[in-house]
C-alpha cells in the first residue's frame, strides 16, 4: 500500500506524537521535568482517571457514552472504606464488595441501554444521580479515614533504578495490554467492535449484539471498581467527595487517545496516552508556574483538536 | 432535568400546603447551594433547631451543586408564593439576583448567608479574610524568624472566597497582600513559591502538591483552602517523607478537620460557624414577622482559630474546644 503523508493513521499518530512534542517542551523549559521521580508522579496521578477510562473507552467503542463512571467510583470506594472499617470485614472482601456494587451499576447501564432501548446518555445520567445519591445517604456524606494499612498498599511505592515507582501505576498499565490484547485477539474482543460499527450487520452475522453491550457495561463497572481501589489507596481515605469530574475526564482522556465517538473505531492504548497527555499538561505548567486556568484552555484546545482529527479522518475513510 | 423537575413539584407541593398555614405562623425559607456538604447540613440543623424552639415552620431547599442558581431561584418564587416572610440564602450566584429583588418587592426580607449576594437585605457570614489572617499570623510565629518557603492550595479561578481567604493568609504572614475586596490571589511578588488549584478536593490536592513539590523541593510552609485540600498535601509530603518539617495551615473547621488537628496533619485552622448563620437567619425572620424591623449590613458569625499547638502571642482555641462547636459527623 503506497503511504502518503495524506492517508497516515493521524488519529493512532496524534497522541503519540502530541504527548511526545509535549515533553521535549516541557523539558526545555525546566530541568526537572524529564526526571524519573517526576514522571513517575504524572503517571500515579493519572493512574484513578486511566483506569476510569479503560472502561469508558469499551463504552464509546460501542458508541455508547457514560456518565455515571466518577460517581459510581466513589460509590465503590465508600463500600470498599466501610466495609474495611466500620464493618471490619477482610480487605479483600470489601474491595470484592465495592467492585460487585461498581459492576451492579454496570449491569444496570446495560440493561437499560439494550432491553428497555434507552440512550445510553439518558441512562447513565440518571444512574450517575443515582450514585451520587446513594454515596451520601450510605456515608451521611462523611469521609472514612484510619483505613487498614493492606487496602492502601497498591499506592505504596518501590524503587527501580533510583526511581520510585508505585505499584497503582504497574497495575494500570497491565490492565492496559492485558485489554489491548483482548480487544484485538479474542472473537469477544472483535465482537465488541463490530458492534459499534454496525450494529445491524453484527446482528445479522449471528453476534448477539445485546449479550456484547450488557458484557462492555459490566466490565467497564468491573474497571471503575478497580479505579476505585487505587483512589482509595492513593488518597488514603475514603471520599464521599470524590469523582465528581471524573466521567469529563475519562471521556477527555478516550477522546485526546484517538477513539471515535461514532464508534467502532479506537485503540485502547491510545487512551493511556489521552490520559498521560492531561497529566503531562498540568505537571509541566505547574513547574513553568503557569496560572491554572491556562491548563484548562490548553485541554479545551487539544480536546476540539482530536476530534477535528478523528472527523476529517472518519470522511477520509468513507 | 428530572432532578429539578422533581424539586420543582415538591417546593409547589409545599407552597399549598404553606399558604394553608401562612396567617398563623412565621414561614421562615432556608435555600443552601447543596444538601450534601457537611457545612449546608450543618447549616439545616442549626435553622431547624431554631424553627422548633420558636414556633416557625421552616421550608428548605438545595441545589444541586454548587451553581446550580435555577433550583434556587424556583424555590425563592415557591417560598415566597408559599408565605415565607423571609427567605435565608447561601447563593450559588448572581443569576439569583432578580429572583430575590422580585421577592423583597413581595415584602419579603432576604438574608444571604454564608456567601455575599448583591441585593440582599443583610449578610450573616465569616469573615473569610479574617480567617485567612489567623492562620497567617499563626503560621509566621511558627516559622519563628525562618524565611517562609509557601506553597498556595487554593479553590479554583475566580472564586471570591477563595481569594479573601488567601489573601488574608498573605496579610497575616505580613507579606504584601491585595485588600478583602479584591477578587484576585495575590502573593506572587511576595514570596509565595507555588500556587495551585485544589477545588477543596483532597485527591486534586494532592496532585497540586506533588507538583508543586516538584518545583520547590524546600516548601517549609503550606496554605490550603480548606481541610479536605490539607489532608492531600500532608499525603504527598509524606510521601516525599518531608511532612515534618513543612507547616500546614487551613481554613473552615469541619470535624474531620479538627481531628486532622488533633493528629498533628494540620498546625492550625481557622473556624467557622455554620449552625450559627442559620440559627441567627431564623431569630431575625421571627423579628420581623413580629416587628417589621428588617436586618441591615454585614454580621460577622466569628472565627476561632484551633491549633493542637499554642504559640506564645498568638490566640487559639485547643482542639477539645474545637471538636466542641465542629460541623459534620464527629
Amino acid at each position: 500500500m503506497k503511504q502518503t503523508l495524506k492517508n497516515l493513521p493521524w488519529n493512532v499518530l496524534g497522541p503519540w506524537l502530541a504527548l511526545a512534542a509535549a515533553c521535549f517542551f516541557f523539558a526545555t523549559q525546566s530541568d526537572r521535568f524529564f526526571t524519573g521521580e517526576n514522571l513517575s508522579l504524572i503517571t500515579q496521578q493519572v493512574m484513578v482517571v486511566g483506569v476510569l477510562a479503560i472502561g469508558m473507552t469499551l463504552i464509546i467503542l460501542t458508541a455508547g457514552i457514560d456518565l455515571s463512571c466518577g460517581m459510581v467510583m466513589a460509590l465503590g470506594s465508600m463500600v470498599m472504606t466501610k466495609l474495611a472499617v466500620e464493618n471490619e470485614l477482610p480487605v479483600g472482601l470489601a474491595i470484592l464488595c465495592g467492585i460487585g456494587v461498581t459492576a451492579l451499576f454496570g449491569l444496570i447501564n446495560g440493561l437499560l441501554v439494550t432491553k428497555a432501548k434507552l440512550p445510553s446518555f439518558i441512562v447513565t445520567l440518571g444512574t450517575m444521580n443515582i450514585a451520587f445519591a446513594t454515596t451520601q445517604i450510605y456515608t451521611s456524606s462523611a469521609s472514612v479515614t484510619d483505613l487498614p494499612e493492606s487496602l492502601t498498599m497498591i499506592g505504596n511505592t518501590f524503587e527501580i533504578m533510583g526511581t520510585q515507582v508505585s505499584y497503582g501505576t504497574l497495575f494500570m498499565i497491565a490492565l492496559y495490554v492485558l485489554m489491548w490484547r483482548f480487544l484485538s485477539d479474542t472473537a469477544p474482543g472483535r465482537h465488541i467492535y463490530a458492534v459499534g460499527n454496525a450494529p445491524e450487520a453484527s446482528r445479522l452475522t449471528g453476534i448477539s449484539v445485546d449479550k456484547v453491550l450488557i458484557g462492555v457495561y459490566v466490565l467497564a463497572g468491573v474497571f471503575y471498581g478497580l479505579a476505585a481501589m487505587l483512589s482509595v489507596a492513593r488518597t488514603g481515605i475514603g471520599d464521599p467527595q470524590a469523582g465528581q469530574t471524573e466521567n469529563l475526564d475519562a471521556i477527555t482522556a478516550v477522546v485526546l487517545g484517538g477513539t471515535s465517538l461514532f464508534g467502532g473505531r479506537g485503540i485502547i492504548l491510545g487512551t493511556l496516552v489521552g490520559a498521560v497527555i492531561v497529566g503531562v499538561f498540568r505537571n509541566g505548567l505547574t513547574l513553568m508556574g503557569v496560572p491554572s486556568v491556562v491548563q484548562l484552555l490548553v485541554t479545551g484546545v487539544l480536546v476540539i483538536l482530536a476530534v477535528a482529527v478523528d472527523q476529517l479522518s472518519h470522511k477520509k475513510a468513507r | 432535568m428530572s432532578f429539578k423537575l422533581k424539586a420543582t413539584l415538591a417546593l409547589a407541593g409545599l407552597a399549598l400546603a404553606g399558604a394553608a398555614m401562612a396567617k398563623d405562623q412565621v414561614v421562615v425559607g432556608l435555600i443552601t447551594k447543596t444538601d450534601t456538604n457537611p457545612f449546608f447540613v450543618k447549616m439545616k440543623e442549626g435553622a431547624q433547631t431554631e424553627a422548633k424552639k420558636a414556633g416557625v415552620k421552616l421550608m428548605t431547599a438545595a441545589g444541586k451543586q454548587d451553581g446550580d442558581t435555577a433550583t434556587q431561584i424556583a424555590a425563592i418564587e415557591n417560598m415566597t408564593s408559599a408565605g415565607a416572610k423571609t427567605i435565608l440564602i447561601t447563593s450559588s450566584g448572581d443569576a439569583v439576583v432578580p429572583a430575590i429583588k422580585k421577592a423583597q418587592a413581595k415584602g419579603v426580607q432576604v438574608i444571604a448567608l454564608d456567601s455575599p449576594v448583591e441585593g440582599a437585605d443583610a449578610l450573616f457570614a465569616t469573615d473569610n479574610y479574617k480567617a485567612g489572617v489567623l492562620i497567617g499570623e499563626y503560621a509566621k510565629a511558627a516559622l519563628g524568624g525562618k524565611p517562609a518557603k509557601i506553597v498556595t492550595l487554593d479553590l479554583f479561578p475566580g472564586h471570591p472566597v477563595g481569594a479573601q481567604r488567601h489573601n488574608g493568609f498573605l496579610k497575616g504572614m505580613g507579606l504584601t497582600a491585595p485588600d478583602a475586596k479584591s477578587n484576585e490571589l495575590g502573593g506572587k511578588a511576595a514570596g509565595v513559591l507555588c500556587m495551585a488549584d485544589s477545588f477543596g478536593d483532597t485527591a486534586k490536592g494532592q496532585t497540586g502538591m506533588e507538583n508543586c513539590l516538584q518545583k520547590n523541593p524546600d516548601v517549609n510552609l503550606v496554605y490550603t483552602i480548606n481541610e479536605p485540600a490539607a489532608v492531600g498535601a500532608y499525603n504527598a509530603l509524606k510521601k516525599a517523607g518531608k511532612e515534618k518539617g513543612v507547616t500546614i495551615v487551613s481554613v473552615d473547621g469541619g470535624c474531620q478537620g479538627i481531628k486532622d488537628t488533633g493528629k498533628g496533619i494540620i498546625a492550625a485552622t481557622s473556624q467557622q460557624y455554620p449552625l450559627k448563620m442559620a440559627s441567627m437567619g431564623v431569630a431575625a425572620g421571627v423579628e420581623y414577622a413580629k416587628t417589621g424591623k428588617k436586618q441591615s449590613g454585614y454580621v460577622d458569625t466569628g472565627v476561632t482559630l484551633i491549633s493542637a499547638k499554642a504559640i506564645k502571642g498568638i490566640d487559639s482555641a485547643d482542639v477539645k474546644k474545637g471538636m466542641d462547636l465542629c460541623w459534620g459527623k464527629k
